[in-house]
């Protein structure tokens, strides 16, 4: 009997995450076919791009630029022990650039700007501001969900790049003023070693990937909220939880991919 | 041109196994007011979510206009839907929108009227529910009645034909309940629309509604004018009109026997 009702519940576990990945799939789909409306009336999108991405700028560049100082002090000691602190500048530029870069954007985008998209839309839907406008003949998908889509689309790869930028320059000032890494050989073996069409692009596509998650996961966690406190409130932990699970687990798929082609 | 805007024919609808609606018969005559009464979770509200066509029924039919509801497309749908109005229990107003903006909102997304004239419209709609005034607050900034009374002015933006309440005058105080009432009337023949509205509330439903339906335990338990209703014999409508406590609706739940209970200690 126990046994039954373990196997039973991983069955129905399992049937409802299925479940559950198959309306958020829907909801995409739906969200790419609802887009024209976000395009057309372009200042719905601009609107959430100064709140999911102008809004979390103050945390991405703070981060990054204190992810860089310490990545080059860490870097610096290693790489002297070694005889070669000149690298600095190289290790501290493609481990930005390649990985942390779009990753702790993606995982701050998510703690930022994901768990505020799910809140809001939790709480529209809570307070019925969706079926109003379902019963307005507004599609909420078109209306709400796809504009707030392409904003996080857009904004994470050039948060991402800010990101990048700022921790280069935050491990400059360690390197070079306060290390006493050499200026010219700082930069210019960051700009021999660092290749545009395998780093830079290959950072942008990593972060437009992780853009599509976190905002579809904040996006469909909101709108699957039960319209209650708890639920919008369980809803938020998940949004966090799932998308920083979903970056590392893409990031390891997608590294993979570009490190094979 | 049919004389009934809305019927519902033989509607049932449930969840999970259980009929909320056991084959119910309505109809919602053209320019009349039109209350739906019962008790808490009688499926009222789901009512008014049938005849919006956001859920479907599981068996009979709504039909709008002369047209099956749950038969249409979304395009059907969303056409049917710019035929009415819905005042929702707390006014559901976009609360990043001003009061000017979530009047303006249906017109926008409808119309392609020119600056000046959607501030003209929004600013009648507004006086009409005598919160001109109010145009540039924010919802959070607005007393319950007010939400209500901007929202009834976002409901009737594009002058509808049908116009659903529902539960208008829950949570608020008597002033906010009686220019609620008086509006209700007032809109309705103003706009020449039809006016459904579901709330419990016995008092201010007599005082303006045409015809009164009462549902109860899924079926439509009595229906006919306020004063037949006040008249009625039916244990359940004399229950209810004059709120007595115990009746045909008992006071307590369903619960085991009292003495054993309390005796065997165990929940």
């Amino acid at each position: 009997m126990g046994l039954i009702s373990v196997v039973r519940g991983i069955g129905f576990r399992m049937v409802e995450r299925l479940w559950r990945l198959g309306v958020g799939v829907r909801l995409f789909l739906l969200t790419i076919i609802s887009s024209g409306e976000s395009f057309r009336r372009l200042h719905l999108t601009i609107r959430e791009i100064y709140f999911t991405g102008v809004m979390s700028m103050q945390i991405i560049l703070v981060s990054g630029f204190f992810v860089g100082m310490v990545l080059a002090l860490q870097m610096f000691y290693v790489l002297r022990q070694f005889g070669s602190p000149d690298y600095t500048g190289v290790v501290l530029a493609l481990s930005i650039i390649r990985e942390l870069g779009p990753v702790v954007t993606a995982l701050l985008f998510a703690g930022r700007a994901g768990t505020a998209i799910t809140a809001e839309i939790g709480l529209m839907k809570a307070t019925e501001q969706l079926s109003a406008m379902e019963m307005m003949a507004v599609s909420p998908i078109a209306r709400v969900i796809a504009p707030r889509f392409w904003a996080g689309v857009i904004s994470m790869p050039i948060l991402a790049l800010l990101f990048s930028m700022v921790g280069i320059i935050g491990g400059y000032f360690v390197a070079v003023p306060l290390l006493g890494v050499d200026a010219g050989a700082f930069w210019s073996q960051m700009q021999a070693q660092v290749d545009f069409r395998f780093d830079i692009i290959n950072s942008v596509i990593k972060s437009m990937v992780f853009g599509i998650a976190c905002t579809m996961i904040a996006l469909f966690e909101g709108f699957d909220a039960p319209p209650t406190a708890e639920g919008v409130s369980h809803a938020t932990t998940k949004t966090v939880v799932t998308s920083s699970l979903a970056v590392l687990g893409l990031d390891f798929i997608l590294t993979s991919l570009m490190l094979s082609a | 041109m049919n004389d009934n805007i809305v019927e519902i024919d033989n509607l049932s609808f449930g969840y999970k196994g259980r009929l909320l609606h056991k084959g119910i018969n309505m109809h919602f005559a053209r320019g009349k007011v039109v209350a739906i009464m019962g008790g808490s979770g009688s499926g009222k509200t789901t009512l008014l979510r049938l005849i919006g066509g956001q859920i479907k029924p599981t068996k009979g039919e709504v039909r709008v206009d002369g047209q099956v509801v749950h038969k249409q497309d979304r395009n059907g749908i969303y056409e049917l839907r710019r035929k009415m109005g819905m005042l929702f229990q707390h006014g559901a107003l976009f609360t990043d929108l001003s009061v000017y903006e979530n009047v303006a909102f249906p017109m926008r997304e409808h119309t392609d009227l020119p600056e000046s004239m959607i501030h003209d419209l929004v600013l009648m709609k507004l006086n009409a529910v005598g919160l001109r005034g109010a145009y540039q607050l924010m919802p959070t900034e607005l007393s319950g009645g007010m939400a209500r009374r901007v929202a009834l002015a976002r409901a009737v933006a594009l002058d509808p034909d049908i116009i659903m309440y529902d539960e208008p005058f829950a949570g608020l105080d008597p002033i906010s309940m009686s220019v609620i009432c008086d509006l209700i009337r007032t809109m309705n023949d103003a706009l020449g629309s039809t006016s459904i509205v579901v709330t419990h509330d016995v008092d201010e439903a007599f005082s303006f509604a045409d015809y009164v339906y009462f549902v109860a335990d899924g079926v439509i338990a009595a229906e006919g004018t306020p004063e037949d209703l006040r008249n009625s014999d039916l244990a359940f409508v004399h229950q209810f009109v004059y709120g007595e406590k115990d009746g045909p609706v008992p006071f307590h739940y369903l619960a085991s026997d009292y003495k054993s209970q309390l005796l065997n200690f165990k929940l």
